[in-house]
């Protein structure tokens, strides 16, 4: 018998995804959907504790497939946070299309299972078992509204190539396995130590990270991302512009270094490639989109691409200290990133006009006549997804720059600082249609009470993190300590 | 006592400025109450300044209490070490004495000239301001405060002159003054840059007393050597040129009548415009060890004198008559100064700032009787209407032409025997270029008399009707000044520049031994003495001849030398010269940077360049979008493709 504790979220989550199902089937319909969802964020809420309960250094089980440490601990709790958060979201809008059903938050909540587990994997096979587990609840939710077309040519496309990236991804497992004899992360790294490796192990990293930069929508594996974007519904596009980007860019910094960290020299290149090509891609590719959530995208294939300097400084071998700077880097990215994008998802769902959702950019003209304080949250969001000091995302930029210079990726940094001015003007050009532009017709009112919880809270961590940004900055250095030892 | 003086004009002007802000809300009654405050405030604050500075002069000047008023530490940045201090020897003393019962007068005056206008406490605001900045420059006690009152006078000459600026002309004049007194600035403050390179401080006291040891010290500018002394007091004496309007750098004097009257009295006439006379006098510890220097100022002084004083001649607009007029004696004090006969120089100034202050308040109370008219050839035939002023302006006119017993006989006179007195080619140049000058002052200024109060009335019926002797609000102040000009000559010819002009100004200033011209400028011949009297009844002979019994000669005159006329009435083209190599070649510049420089280099390269870049990449990029999902897997597996390669190439 395996020792279950460093497990207890997961099999916690995996029981209550359980019983949610039966309380939804054993519920009258009209208000199962209501009830369970409620449940579900509970859930969640009480996962955040048990993480925090059991997190006591590194811990690992099932034969050393599963692994608990600090990195793990931090990556859940954004994740918990970014799944009870699009849950919460997502009520009104289901309720209003009218198919707000009881599977959707089991969806959504075995989908924070699987993302756990990948979190936790320590073994390439408990890798591929999260990612799947997450990716068929994301398969589905993505095609959630399946009466109209656009949101199951969503579902299915984001499959599709969701099976082809998985394929590569398995073999690229086979590859490293075939050649090293092992799909462990401690022994793959013990066997790698000397910074060596054999063609076919190489070969198989190049599939592994092909497999994982689709899932974190990297360039050139990045293409459904704007199609399954636009086509969801948009509490979906919320919930994955935000999670699965946590769990996927984990995950990958996981892989990265804790299996294959000595064979830096070798991956460091491509994640640079990929890096700067998502980068550039998403900053780029933004300008032209009338449609915010084509937009957002966009922006989180940029973000994604910032998020990557991290990683690529963390292949750099040597310098240690910049590799720790690289993944605590990271780390705070993703965090603030949560929060800035759950605040601007929030405000995408509030763009309602006659009862009906509206996704151009243009709807927002005049915002700020019609719906000041909502305007002023928006843009307060863009400002800093721009990365203007002093709002969270100047921080996170800051910190990935920093980091990539420390370990003279001068190039990188440069490019990056680039992009993002390129980047700024997509933003900006939310803010200046917002305030300068015609008013159109003020959206449905009022906002209901959840929202404006979600947006008050992502709005003061997006505006006050310079004012303490202690525990973000804290948790991010002891993950990072535990993922880097020494 | 001093600090008062200095800073009573300080407390009113703010009083008054902030008078100037307080809503009336249309009620006339209280905007009228407004309107008081703001003039008793200014009013009472300069009488009082006056008081104290007279109090202060008999101290300085009679009791030789010259200690210096330290106020606080200004800077203190490694070597360079100044404070707010206010010196106290004759010359600043002369100067504050000066400064503050001239302005006082036009406090008082102007509230009468200025009863009409709508913005009285900013008027009376901005003349306080000027006081305050002048006196500053009076009595710093280091170049940088000297600097600070300069530029404060600027800016307060600026604001005044622009004071309507409804009017397009006086905004073009303001700015003009403004400009043409930066290339002055630029000099001076590359001469006190120098200063402070040579001396390694800008304290008066510390500089005057390295000034021996440091005479034959040299300067390494542009890869040459130069005397270092000569290069400091030419740089300064370019600004001093600038801000006394001498010739080069005048342009900007006669636009400045833009300004109220009482602006130009008070600025223009009295004090600002002696300030680069001050300064040479001020620094002559400095200019006594450069021939150069010295000869410069002379000959520069000498030119400006008969320069002006041509033009005057044929001005018609009274006030640009009396501007002009202003700039010729300044270029007496300047070749004054040239002649190492500083204290000569000053006694001239103080004498007229009492005569010219008198005329342009005359002249300004001819125009409040006109209804604003300063054509004098649309004047004519008003001595019996107001008669006051007329007397006024007969004083001032007599004075400026130097006739005996009038202030401006003694002090010209002197200026004249000193520049005979230095035995120098230049002195020879400015002594006769001086009586010439003379000779045409006393023309110009009957020229000017008889326009205006003889003859028959040129102006219409309805402004003739009008005309209305001054309120005794303006007389008074003219009175004042009146007698200023009758006796400031005679009273201060000993103390200035007779027998106890030693112990009057201490050692304020500094002559070198071997400079003697006032020494031998008393012992000049008697046609020297008597020439510029000679010369000044002759020109107002002259005047009588032409402007009253023959009054068809002007014009024979004008027209039998057209080219003559033409070039001093378009007062030398200067104006046009300037235009032709600075102004329009500046504006080509300007239009060359801003069209094809900056609006298709920068904005093309730049900002629309790169924008346009951008939006073709972006277009691009959304091509990539094609929508078909073979299409992303083909770009996914080619992606893989791509990366193998690749690793197998570099990494493996």
């Amino acid at each position: 018998m395996p020792d279950l504790v460093p497990a207890l979220p997961e099999i916690f989550l995996a029981v209550m995804s359980m019983a949610l199902l039966m309380a939804g089937v054993f519920q009258k319909e009209e208000n199962a959907g209501r009830s369970v969802s409620y449940l579900a964020i509970a859930t969640l809420v009480v996962t955040i504790a048990i993480v925090g309960v059991v997190a006591d250094g590194r811990a690992s089980t099932f034969g050393g497939a599963f692994v608990t440490d600090g990195f793990a601990v931090y990556v859940k709790v954004l994740i918990l946070i970014a799944t009870a958060a699009a849950v919460l979201m997502s009520r009104e809008y289901l309720e209003r299309h009218g198919i707000f059903r009881f599977e959707f938050p089991v969806l959504m909540v075995l989908a924070a299972l699987g993302m756990l587990m990948m979190v936790s994997a320590n073994d390439l096979i408990s890798l591929y078992l999260g990612i799947e587990l997450q990716s068929l609840s994301l398969y589905v939710i993505a095609s959630f509204q399946r009466d109209t077309t656009r949101s199951a040519e969503a579902g299915l496309k984001y499959f599709v190539l969701g099976a082809l990236s998985s394929g590569l991804l398995l073999y690229g497992i086979s590859l490293v396995y075939g050649f090293s004899g092992s799909t462990n992360f401690d022994a793959l790294a013990q066997l790698f130590q000397a910074g060596q490796s054999p063609l076919g192990v190489t070969v198989g990293i190049v599939f592994i990270i092909a497999g994982l930069a689709f899932k974190v929508s990297a360039v050139p594996f990045h293409m459904w991302t704007p199609d399954v974007y636009e086509g969801a519904p948009t509490p979906v596009t919320a919930f994955f512009a935000v999670a699965p980007k946590i769990a996927a860019m984990a995950l990958f910094v996981r892989v990265m270094v804790g299996a294959f960290g000595d064979l830096g020299d070798q991956w460091q290149q491509v994640i640079i490639f990929i890096s700067i090509a998502s980068m550039v891609l998403g900053a780029f590719a933004a300008i032209n989109q009338t449609n915010i959530k084509r937009l957002m995208a966009y922006s989180s294939i940029g973000h994604m691409g910032y998020a990557l300097i991290g990683l690529a400084v963390a292949g750099g071998a040597g310098n240690a200290e910049a590799r720790a700077d690289g993944v605590s880097g990271i780390l705070i990215y993703l965090a603030i990133y949560m929060f800035m994008n759950i605040g601007a998802f929030a405000c995408i769902l509030q763009m309602r006009r006659n009862g009906r959702m509206v996704e151009g950019i243009g709807d927002l003209a005049g915002l700020s006549k019609s719906n000041p304080a909502m305007a002023v949250v928006l843009a307060t969001f863009m400002f800093s997804m721009a990365g203007i000091p002093p709002l969270a995302g100047f921080f996170g930029k800051l910190y990935i720059f920093l980091a990539a210079i420390e370990a003279e990726l001068f190039a990188l940094a440069i490019i990056g600082v680039l992009a993002s001015v390129v980047g700024a003007f997509y933003y900006l050009r939310i803010v200046k249609v917002m305030y300068f532009d015609a008013p159109e017709e003020g959206f449905d009112g009022p906002v209901s009470m959840e929202m404006k919880a979600v947006l008050v809270v992502t709005g003061v961590v997006t505006l006050f993190f310079f004012v303490w940004p202690l525990p973000i900055l804290a948790g991010a250095g002891l993950a990072t300590a535990a993922l880097l030892p020494g | 006592m001093y600090l008062a003086a200095v800073f009573l004009p300080l407390l009113g002007g703010i009083v008054a400025g902030l008078l100037s802000f307080v809503p009336d809300g249309g009620d006339k009654d209280r905007k009228h109450r407004i309107d008081r405050a703001g003039q008793l405030v200014t009013v009472a604050g300069m009488l009082l300044a006056a008081v104290a500075a007279l109090i202060t002069f008999i101290g300085v000047a009679g009791g030789g209490n010259t200690d210096n008023v330290e106020i606080f530490t200004w800077i203190a940045s490694g070597s360079l070490e100044l404070s707010w201090e206010l010196r106290a020897d004759t010359l600043a003393a002369v100067m504050v004495l000066m400064v503050t019962v001239v302005s006082s007068m036009i406090h008082i005056y102007s509230i009468g000239y200025m009863s009409h206008d709508g913005s009285i406490p900013r008027f009376q605001s901005y003349l306080s301001l000027f006081s305050f900045f002048m006196l500053m420059l009076v009595t710093s006690n280091n170049l940088v405060q000297l600097f600070f009152g300069w530029e404060g006078v600027g800016l307060m000459s600026y604001l005044l002159i622009g004071f309507w600026y409804d009017r397009p002309s006086a905004n073009a004049a303001a700015i003009k003054a403004f400009v043409v007194n930066r290339v002055g600035d630029f000099g001076f403050a590359l001469g006190i840059f120098a200063t402070f390179m040579l001396f390694d401080t800008i304290n008066f006291d510390t500089i005057f007393g390295l000034a021996e040891q440091k005479k034959d010290a040299t300067l390494n500018v542009f890869s040459g050597e130069f005397h270092a002394l000569t290069v400091i007091c030419l740089l300064l004496f370019v600004g001093a040129m600038g801000k006394s309007a001498q010739i080069g750098l005048h342009t900007w004097l006669p636009d400045a009548m833009e300004g109220p009257t009482p602006v130009s009295a008070l600025i223009h006439a009295a004090t600002m415009v002696t300030a680069g006379v001050f300064m040479v006098a001020r620094l002559s510890p400095l200019f006594e060890y450069s021939d150069v220097a010295l000869t410069v100022v002379t000959v520069v002084g000498g030119t400006t004198a008969i320069f002006a004083a041509t033009i005057g001649c044929v001005q018609n607009d009274i006030k640009r008559v009396i501007a002009y007029s202003t700039c010729s004696q300044l270029g007496y004090m300047f070749f004054a100064l040239g002649v190492s006969a500083y204290s000569a120089g000053i006694f001239h100034l103080i004498t007229h700032a009492f005569f010219k202050a008198l005329l342009f308040l005359g002249s300004g109370s001819v125009i409040h009787a006109m209804s604003d008219e300063q054509d004098m050839r649309k004047m004519g035939g008003l001595y019996k209407l107001i008669p006051v002023t007329y007397v006024m302006m007969w004083v001032g006119s007599l004075a400026l032409a130097g006739i005996w017993p009038f202030a401006g006989f003694f002090s010209k006179d002197i200026v004249l025997e000193a520049a005979w007195g230095a035995h120098t080619v230049v002195g020879q140049y400015a002594f006769w270029v001086g009586i010439l000058a003379a000779f045409l002052t006393a023309f110009y200024s009957w020229r000017l008399l008889l326009m205006t109060f003889h003859g028959e009335p040129r102006a219409d019926e309805v402004t003739m009707a009008h005309v209305h002797e001054s309120p005794k609000v303006m007389l008074i102040p003219l009175a004042v000044l009146a007698i200023g000009a009758v006796f400031a000559g005679w009273l201060g010819f000993d103390w200035f520049v007779g027998e106890k002009t030693v112990e009057f100004w201490g050692n304020s200033i500094f002559v070198l031994e071997s400079h003697r011209a006032l020494e031998n400028a008393h012992h000049s011949p008697l046609w020297v003495k008597f020439l510029p009297l000679v010369v000044g009844i002759l020109g107002i002979a002259l005047a009588y001849l032409m402007y009253m019994f023959a009054p068809g000669l002007p014009h024979a005159l004008a027209s039998g030398f057209q080219r003559t006329h033409r070039f001093l009435l378009n007062k030398w083209y200067f104006d046009e010269l300037y235009d032709r190599i600075f102004v329009k070649p500046c504006f080509k510049l300007g239009r060359g940077f801003w069209k094809a420089g900056d609006g298709q280099l920068i904005d093309g390269v730049g900002p629309d360049g790169v924008a346009a870049t951008v939006l073709s990449l972006a277009r691009r990029a959304g091509a990539l979008q094609s929508g078909f999902l073979y299409h992303y897997a083909f770009a996914m597996l080619l992606g893989v493709a791509a990366l193998v390669s690749w690793f197998l190439v570099t990494g493996g």
